[in-house]
């Protein structure tokens, strides 16, 4: 048991096991599985200011939302007290293609050399994380999803909008990765 | 002005921002069902921002089967659910408001920004907790950022395109 919990799952278990949020929340209360509306919901209670966007009921419409949210911190806690830590078993493609463009700490679930608070202060740290994390915010807000609200609820429910999200997804994704990264990780 | 023309909150339900949280216990249910979803996310190594890496330069099946196999999940039960009418435990009945086109230029452009942002920190909203829980606590750093992103966006948002 211990082993399977602290083992890395494969995909045809994992995978299941994700869409099975979105009927389990729904046939608890009639919730859409998504995340990205929780930071919404949380700059409606923090610092609404006078814009519309953030002006509604957050506890009526997003309590429920930030709880779970409160549970996947908690959640990505006790998994990471169990087991041995573990290298993330990349291809070795994806291992020589990062090792050319300067991550040599493979031990972590993300290289450390970038995600650390010391690295803020480097221009590719800053970018991951700051930068990185700003175009979460703007972008799911803008686009109303993100993984979980677009291409898992949204794709399941055969919504055209999530398709076009989806895809956009992957057309910044893309970019990020060839056009962004190899000059952001060699520092350029 | 105004509700009718806010998007519908995502997670809001059939009953849109008035329904209600219900019964207390009910956030318990979903307390641990947020649990549950930490520990998928982090065992099925989605939040790795190496798996994300991977992904995107198309040199493994792994997130393609995790992400594919989620949503055929997803469907089927959907379509289940509508196929019985199946009501919530909560007695509501189950109904999934459809999201708006509209010009489709807030999903194509805002689900670009998106990507570029979830390559470049390697996680989506539900994984940067996930990553905050894993002891990856720089992670608090890019979550303030996000917000600030959603703010920047709700003080834009007349003037976007959508």
């Amino acid at each position: 048991m211990t082993t399977w919990f602290s083992a890395e799952w494969p995909w045809y278990v994992a995978g299941p096991l994700i869409g099975l949020f979105v009927p389990a929340l729904l046939i608890t209360g009639n919730k859409l599985f998504g995340i990205s509306s929780n930071l919404r919901h949380l700059c409606s209670a923090i610092v609404p200011g006078r814009v519309e966007f953030f002006r509604y009921n957050w506890k009526k419409a997003g309590l429920w939302n930030l709880v779970f949210l409160v549970g996947v911190l908690i959640g990505g806690f006790l998994a990471s007290q169990v087991g041995a830590a573990h290298n993330i078993a990349i291809s070795g493609d994806t291992r020589l293609a990062l090792t050319q463009l300067g991550i040599h700490d493979f031990s972590g679930v993300a290289p450390r050399e970038l995600f650390n608070w010391a690295a803020l202060l480097t221009l590719r740290g800053f970018v991951s994380v700051v930068v990185g994390g700003f175009l979460v915010g703007f972008g799911t807000a803008y686009a109303g999803g993100c993984t979980s609200g677009h291409a898992i609820s949204g794709l399941a429910n055969f919504e055209l909008p999530s398709l076009v999200a989806v895809v956009g997804f992957f057309a910044g994704g893309l970019v990020a990765t060839y056009l962004i990264l190899p000059f952001l990780l060699r520092g350029i | 002005m105004t509700t009718t023309s806010l998007p519908a909150i995502e997670g809001s339900g059939a009953g849109g921002s008035e329904q209600d949280q219900g019964h207390p216990a009910f956030l318990l249910v979903y307390l641990l069902l947020g649990i549950a979803f930490g520990i998928v996310l982090t065992r099925s190594e989605v939040v790795s921002w190496f798996r994300i890496q991977e992904m995107f330069r198309f040199q493994s099946f792994r997130m393609y089967g995790t992400i594919g196999s989620a949503v055929a999940t997803a469907a089927a039960s959907v379509a289940l659910i509508k196929l019985i009418k199946l009501k919530a435990i909560s007695g509501e009945v189950i109904a999934i408001p459809r999201k708006e086109m509209g010009s489709g230029v807030r999903y194509a452009a805002g689900g670009t920004i998106f990507g570029l942002g979830w390559a470049l920190t390697g996680a989506c909203p539900g994984p940067l907790f996930a990553l905050i829980g894993n002891g990856v606590s720089v992670m608090i750093a890019a979550v303030l950022s996000a917000l600030v992103g959603t703010w920047v966006y709700g003080w834009l948002r007349p003037r976007l395109p959508h």
